[in-house]
């Protein structure tokens, strides 16, 4: 058991409460209809779209979180110009931030 | 050779071995490659044999002092001086966490290797490297002499520059290489100027003889300040972390395992001088709110910088920089909050969080990059976009992959969730924001690792690929890390009670680190 300042984390007791979870929902499973075997209901919903065969269904790293990435579109430009990949840039960060530190521990720290 | 000779003379073999083994491997191999790699397995299981034996006992409250050169190795001061003249290595609970860190997964990565790199030309020389970048980590963890730090700080650095070009037939290795060699030779000159600085003023290399006698003058805080940049960019801290992503995509799988301890060792470093050396002599809120911030930044730019890779190494890069991120924020709350009444409720277990966060990354990063290793080993690309539908014939890379991945998000009950909800927990003290910040990071690296699985393991299987999976001394590796994470994740009481806790009190407790040494 792990204490934390509010409280304590025990895995084993949440791995049991995790296996009493699952045969709840095991057991509710079963009041379902036996004889469920499919229709429009159990196929998946692309935006009304028709869905490809299920076995070449696969979207690629490139479209997931298209969105996201949208939406923080600045932010990403700015990281891009920031990224360059060229060393000389590195080693100016490097330099940036040391003289950075040195105006906030001389001249800003108060012993 | 009983067990007092082998504990008293632990320090020194820990290093001395994989030293010697280095230079004897490349001879070894010119007559058998078997021998050779039986050669390194031995090394490698010994080191973490000595070194769980070791940390055990410095675990239970003994510090291990070791005087290079002396007749008697715990004689720190010689007769005719007052000061330590020797080389001094310092065992204490921190430096034996940190060991036993670089010990488990660099034989993780050496029993990987023998698969991995079984089509490449020169592992004689690749083992001879792997096993100096141990030593070089050894040596900076157990060195209680700050130039001995800059030398151990150099093996490490040299070696793994060799060994992200390992690859020299890529261009994208070499040009990984240089880009670590230049930022880690522009490091390393920072910390020997530091180093000369301190030495300049005291006439004293001794970390323990300097922490005691440090006035904090204008020239410590110009050495505190080359301390903080260099080590902070060796360990990837943003916005310093650049060659980060540019050099652990390109080493081997088993060397970008090590070289995230390598770069831990780095944040070892920085803590080790910040309380060790300067300790309640520096202005501590100034210098705690320095690495609580380049700890948030590092959290929110390594993980939305990893969100959008497409290169599954050098997403899970970022994300290296993203958890390096937490270790500095927790760490960094406890130095802010030192000398403050909140210290022993909140500073001990936000340093503890970022502590125990140390071992958790190396287990649960080294095993995600071995196994973007091993779907390297089987598709020959890292770009996600070319894969689909690894798990149809990588059942257990998959399953190795979804522990890491849990683990990472701070899933519970992985390991990944114990250090996390010390670091929530207690880094509220010093203000919510950064709490919401560690749990919001959190949930983008689900996200980002979530685009992973589905990308690599799910959906139909790859045409052209070899059925099957990895070679089993890849599984071994792997397996080795998994059942770290999954002990450490169902156990953390134990482990933060008789291994985290030494470590964060060694941390805290300037005095006692002094008095190991210097005595009084």
């Amino acid at each position: 058991m792990l204490h934390t300042p509010s409280g304590y984390w025990d895995p084993l007791l949440w791995i049991l409460a995790l296996i009493v979870a699952i045969l709840i929902a095991y057991i509710i499973r079963g009041f379902g209809r036996k004889d469920y075997k499919g229709g429009e209901q159990s196929k998946p919903f692309l935006s009304g779209m028709d869905i490809p065969d299920e076995k070449e269904l696969h979207i690629r790293a490139g479209n997931i979180y298209w969105g996201f990435m949208e939406g923080l579109e600045g932010y990403y430009d700015i990281m891009k110009k920031i990224h360059t990949g060229v060393v000389n840039d590195y080693v100016a960060w490097f330099l940036g931030v040391s003289a950075l530190l040195f105006i906030v521990i001389l001249i800003v720290g108060v012993t | 050779m009983n067990m007092n000779w082998l504990l008293t003379h632990s320090p020194a073999l820990l290093i001395a071995i994989p030293l010697l083994a280095a230079f004897l491997t490349p001879l070894i191999d010119r007559l058998s490659k078997r021998a050779r790699n039986v050669l390194v397995l031995i090394v490698l299981i010994t080191v973490e044999v000595v070194m769980i034996v070791l940390a055990w006992d410095v675990f239970t409250g003994n510090t291990h002092i070791y005087t290079m050169g002396a007749s008697n190795p715990t004689a720190t001061i010689p007769v005719q001086a007052a000061i330590p003249i020797r080389i001094v290595l310092e065992v204490d609970g921190l430096s034996a966490f940190m060991g036993l860190i670089s010990a488990t997964v660099s034989l993780a990565a050496g029993l990987y290797s023998l698969a991995f790199v079984r089509r490449e030309t020169g592992q004689g020389r690749y083992y001879t490297l792997l096993l100096l970048m141990l030593v070089g980590m050894l040596g900076m963890e157990f060195t209680g002499d700050l130039f001995n730090l800059f030398v151990f700080l150099e093996i490490l650095s040299i070696a793994s520059a060799a060994l992200i070009a390992y690859r020299f037939y890529r261009g994208d290795a070499v040009e990984g290489a240089f880009k670590y060699f230049v930022i880690s030779s522009l490091g390393a000159l920072m910390v020997l100027f530091a180093i000369g600085l301190l030495y300049g003023q005291y006439d004293l290399l001794n970390m323990a003889a300097l922490a005691k006698v440090m006035k904090y003058t204008m020239l410590d805080k110009i050495a505190l300040v080359l301390f903080i940049a260099a080590f902070a960019m060796k360990c990837g801290a943003i916005p310093m972390h650049m060659w980060v992503p540019d050099s652990y995509t390109v080493a081997p799988a088993s060397i970008t395992a090590m070289l995230v301890v390598a770069s831990q060792v780095s944040l070892y470093a920085l803590f080790r001088i910040c309380f060790s050396l300067y300790g309640l002599t520096l202005d501590v809120t100034t210098v705690g709110i320095i690495i609580i911030s380049l700890g948030l930044l590092s959290m929110f730019v390594g993980v939305t910088m990893a969100l959008p890779q497409k290169d599954i190494k050098r997403l899970m890069s970022y994300h290296a920089i993203s958890q390096t991120g937490y270790m500095l924020l927790g760490v960094g709350v406890g130095l802010y909050l030192i000398g403050k009444p909140e210290f022993s409720t909140y500073g001990v277990v936000a340093m503890e969080g970022g502590i125990f966060h140390i071992f958790n990354h190396a287990l649960y990063k080294g095993l995600l990059f071995l196994t973007a290793g091993a779907i390297f080993y089987k598709v020959k690309t890292r770009n996600l976009n070319e894969m689909r539908g690894l798990a149809h014939s990588m059942k257990f890379t998959a399953i190795f992959f979804m522990i890491g991945a849990f683990a990472i998000a701070g899933i519970p009950p992985f390991n990944g969730f114990a250090s996390k909800l010390l670091i929530y927990e207690s880094v509220y003290c010093v203000s919510p924001i950064l709490s919401i910040i560690a749990m919001l990071v959190s949930i983008i690296t689900l996200a980002s690792f979530v685009k992973v699985f589905h990308s690599a393991f799910m959906g139909p299987p790859m045409r052209n690929t070899k059925e099957g999976e990895v070679p089993k001394s890849m599984l071994i590796g792997m397996v080795i890390l998994t059942v770290g994470i999954i002990l450490f994740g169902l156990f953390p009481g134990w482990v933060v009670d008789h291994i985290v806790h030494p470590a964060a009190q060694a941390l805290a407790d300037q005095a006692a680190y002094i008095q190991a040494v210097i005595g009084g």
